[in-house]
């Protein structure tokens, strides 16, 4: 095998290692295709589709699709940039999202992506869903009216903590996070020091710890001074 | 005995495989009407899996419920066609009659109504399911009688009288169902030899077996119209010891029916086209996934296969041919549309919720127990039989170049003939509403929800992979019919059956649903008709699997071929204000709360 392919992004030329996923390739590139559900410590799953690119002609999410040779990438193009916007207003009209009131903001994955993409506003009508809060867990919340059903959570629970706390239940509009108790999180084997609980794995304030809420004052926090992706950016 | 114990011994039946999951739970909702959340984690011991996951499975279908219904369920279907042949007035009947809404169950536990989605039996709608038993062409009428049956004896098929016709009336069936067979064609519903395909096959190479199928042009029946051959090739040359052949009897496209009359009258062509991939793949295990509501086939399916074994048409060195072993298991649904999708079956035959999977890898690398796996349509299989009895000239000689063989049209709706149409593709509408008696449709749906509807001006065009497919459905709409009422319906089925897995299926439905009932309700402004089409782009572009890349076509084929029934109820939107918004509406709480109304806005 060649030590490495090449493809194009927005004709840039990009080299990637066998296997590699057309995100992993754009950062080692320092290319940032936006991204939510994907997680550097996590495997990718594909939900969310705002890191959508067009390969080939055909929409496909950098972050499960494999870089193969010669793929023509499309990134950065109007559509795109578009269609990921719409993506963010149908996250934030399908939940609850209180920006002025909420723990995570200025960490907020999704508060970021939507001031990088310029939105002051959802275009779409919000659905005010019910959503229940579950304080049931000595340290450790969780607000669903903020989960975006990323499933970050339960693939850290999992895959880098060697338990089963979270899973997917429910389908469609109705589809929901369940926990691995009889009621609520507080019958869970959940740890307050389990990474499924670190703020980092939930990109929103869904998740939240207890008792350490407001430790790192608003103006000081990770996307207080610059658009998420700019690390990546930065090279 | 304890519940626990019978818990257990279900359990064990299955070999306290996780991967069994859904015969587990439906074994158990059988026997207690509903999975019972305080058996969850007996459950998930017995299996060996988290509690979370069975109830992960368990919420994800429609036909498995956690809370406990009535000894009989009476699911009534609420397609379209039905609803046009009168469905809701038979719901006000057995309402009235039991004396509950539906979704409700009555206090004594007997009965729960419920409403559910096509039931494959749109050519004698309205019908229903109670329990497995099938109710066709009901009345309000009809109802009491049925309600009196039941009470008298709390076992639906009292309710069969009188069988349809043909092997609806086997023992092993007893259904009223009728075939409603209107045209056979030389593929699928004429003569043919019983297992000459199945032992020429195997006179050949494997090799030989799929360049025959390759040749014939036969394409995929179930929708996306993949070359059959080049997926068996596909599966055959992917590394790996145990392969799989897959058969998606799941037909959940609202009015296609023909996968019923097939299971019903040519279930030997299913299941030897199956066995003929399985000799050309190097396959050893073969699965059919059978929907729910086709339950009532399951028995006679199952005394198919047993014959076939005893016959030597399954089991160890099939037909004598030395180290040709295949057997075929029945994996019966749940009530998941997604779960035709193959990955989505996949999951669902490897006991887990109906999320789709990523692709690559695709199901002919990696599939079910993540080997090569081929996953095809009863229709396909049945005519890969045919094609290695009869020859693949034979077979490509019927049809148009691209689109070889018969299709089998499930036709409902407004027309004289509603049924089964076994044609040749390249048949043109027009030759198929005077078949069908609706010369004087003013619509066609071709393809179910996610196909397209077209205009009397668009009649001269041909069923066929290049102009218009359709995996079997077929709805004609007269004059008379709110096209927007249709539409509004087939949105209400994809919002109810997406998986909601990925954004924009799982918001851009919803979002969709929302706007084109405010229209309806005479709240449209004319840019929503940009609105729902630039969302409806949105959804399917980004959508991750066939179900939300289709699911916005009601709207985005009826904005392009019917537009009128649009600007007709939208007006220009003069004040600026949204139209949408209802200000007195919004400010009903407040008034209530101050036990005044607003100074500036009230009625
Ligand atoms: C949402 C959705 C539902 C589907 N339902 C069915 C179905 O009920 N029956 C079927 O044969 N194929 C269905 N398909 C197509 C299958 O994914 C797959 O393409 C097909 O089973 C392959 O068999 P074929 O090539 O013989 O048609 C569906 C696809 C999608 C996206
Ligand atoms: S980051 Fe790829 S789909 Fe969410």
């Amino acid at each position: 095998m060649a030590d490495k392919l090449k493809f194009t992004i927005d004709g840039v030329e990009v080299q990637a290692e066998h296997g590699q996923t057309i995100l992993d390739a754009a950062d080692a590139a320092g290319i940032y295709i936006p991204r939510l559900c994907a997680h550097p410590d996590l495997k990718p799953i594909g939900s969310c589709r705002i890191c959508t690119v067009v390969v080939n002609g055909r929409p496909q999410a950098a972050c499960v699709q494999p870089a193969a040779e010669g793929m023509v990438v499309e990134n950065d193009t109007p559509e795109m940039l578009e269609h990921r916007r719409n993506l963010i207003d149908m996250m934030f009209v399908e939940g609850n999202h209180f920006c002025m009131f909420c723990e995570k903001s200025g960490n907020c994955e999704l508060q970021a992506m939507a001031y990088r993409f310029g939105i002051t506003a959802p275009q779409y009508p919000s659905q005010f869903p019910d959503k229940d809060v579950d304080a049931s867990h000595p340290d450790v919340m969780m607000d669903y009216n903020r989960c975006i059903l990323c499933t970050r959570c339960v693939r850290a629970s999992q895959e880098l903590d060697g338990k089963n706390v979270f899973q997917s239940i429910g389908r469609g509009f109705g589809r929901k996070i369940g926990v691995n108790g009889r009621q609520a999180l507080g019958d869970t084997d959940l740890n307050v020091d389990d990474r499924a609980a670190d703020p980092t794995i939930c990109p929103v304030g869904c998740i939240i710890k207890k008792r350490v809420g407001f430790e790192v004052p608003i103006g000081e926090r990770k996307f207080d001074h610059e658009p998420i992706g700019s690390e990546i950016e930065k090279g | 005995m304890l519940k626990e114990a019978k818990i257990k011994k279900i359990c064990k039946r299955f070999g306290n495989d996780r991967t069994r999951m859904m015969d587990i739970v439906r074994e158990i909702q059988q026997e207690f009407g509903y999975v019972p959340p305080k058996y969850y984690d007996l459950i998930a011991r017995e299996a060996n899996t988290h509690r979370v996951e069975v109830q992960s499975v368990v919420s994800f279908y429609t036909f498995l419920s956690d809370r406990k219904k009535g000894k009989i369920i009476i699911r009534l279907c609420e397609d379209i066609i039905d609803k046009m042949a009168g469905a809701d007035e038979v719901a006000a009947a057995f309402e009235r009659e039991l004396g509950i809404a539906f979704g409700e169950t009555t206090d004594d536990g007997k009965f729960s109504l419920e409403w559910t989605a096509c039931i494959g039996m749109s050519d004698q709608a309205p019908a229903a399911l109670a329990n497995d038993t099938v109710l066709t062409n009901l009345t309000p009428e009809k109802v009491p009688e049925i309600i009196q049956a039941l009470k008298k004896k709390a076992d639906p098929q009292v309710l069969v009288t009188e069988c349809g016709d043909g092997n609806n009336a086997d023992q092993l069936i007893q259904t009223m169902v009728q075939n409603n067979i209107c045209e056979r064609g030389e593929v699928l519903l004429g003569d043919y030899d019983l297992e000459a395909g199945l032992r020429k096959a195997i006179e050949k190479t494997p090799e030989e077996v799929i360049e025959d199928v390759k040749n014939s042009g036969l394409r995929g029946r179930g929708g996306a119209g993949f070359l059959v051959g080049l997926k068996w090739e596909f599966t055959r040359n992917a590394p790996g010891e145990d392969k799989y052949i897959l058969c998606n009897a799941d037909e959940g496209e609202p009015g296609t029916f023909k996968d019923r009359v097939l299971l019903t009258e040519r279930p030997d062509l299913v299941f030897e086209g199956m066995t003929v991939a399985a000799f050309a793949i190097g396959a050893q295990t073969g699965i059919v996934y059978l929907r729910a509501e086709y339950a009532y086939l399951r028995a006679f399916l199952e005394d198919v296969l047993n014959r076939r074994r005893a016959a030597g048409l399954l089991g160890n060195n099939i037909c004598g041919k030395d180290g040709f072993n295949f057997d075929i298991r029945i994996q019966m649904g749940a009530g998941a549309y997604i779960c035709g999708e193959e990955s989505s079956l996949i999951s669902s035959c490897e006991g887990m919720r109906g999320d789709p999977s990523d692709r690559p890898p695709f199901p002919a690398i990696a599939g079910y127990r993540v080997a090569p796996t081929a996953v095809n349509n009863v229709e396909s299989y049945c005519c890969a039989t045919r094609v290695m009895d009869k020859g693949a000239d034979w077979f490509s000689g019927i049809g148009t170049e691209k689109s070889a063989g018969t299709k089998l049209l499930s036709v409902c709706g407004d027309c004289e003939r509603p049924g089964i149409y076994e044609l040749p593709f390249g048949v043109t509408v027009n030759e198929l509403l005077k078949k069908v008696g609706a010369e004087d449709a003013a619509a066609m749906q071709v393809g179910g929800p996610s196909g397209q509807m077209i205009n009397p001006s668009q009649f001269d065009r041909a069923i066929s992979f290049e102009d218009l497919p359709t995996g079997g459905s077929i709805m004609v709409f007269n004059k008379q019919r709110d096209l927007l009422e249709v539409v509004e319906a087939f949105m209400e089925f994809f919002a109810e059956e997406d998986c909601g897995y990925c954004v924009p299926c799982r918001v851009g439905n919803v979002l969709l649903l929302n706007r084109l009932k405010q229209i309806r309700n005479g709240k449209g402004v004319t840019e929503d008709m940009d609105y729902l089409e630039k969302l409806g782009k949105a959804t399917k572009r980004m959508s991750r699997c066939g179900l939300g890349q289709t699911s916005p076509n009601p709207i985005l084929s009826t904005l392009e071929n019917f537009r009128p029934i649009y600007t007709e109820v939208v007006r220009d939107n003069t004040s600026g204000l949204q139209k949408s918004f209802d200000v007195l509406e919004a400010m009903e709480q407040a008034n209530e709360v101050t036990g005044r109304q607003s100074v500036l806005f009230h009625a």
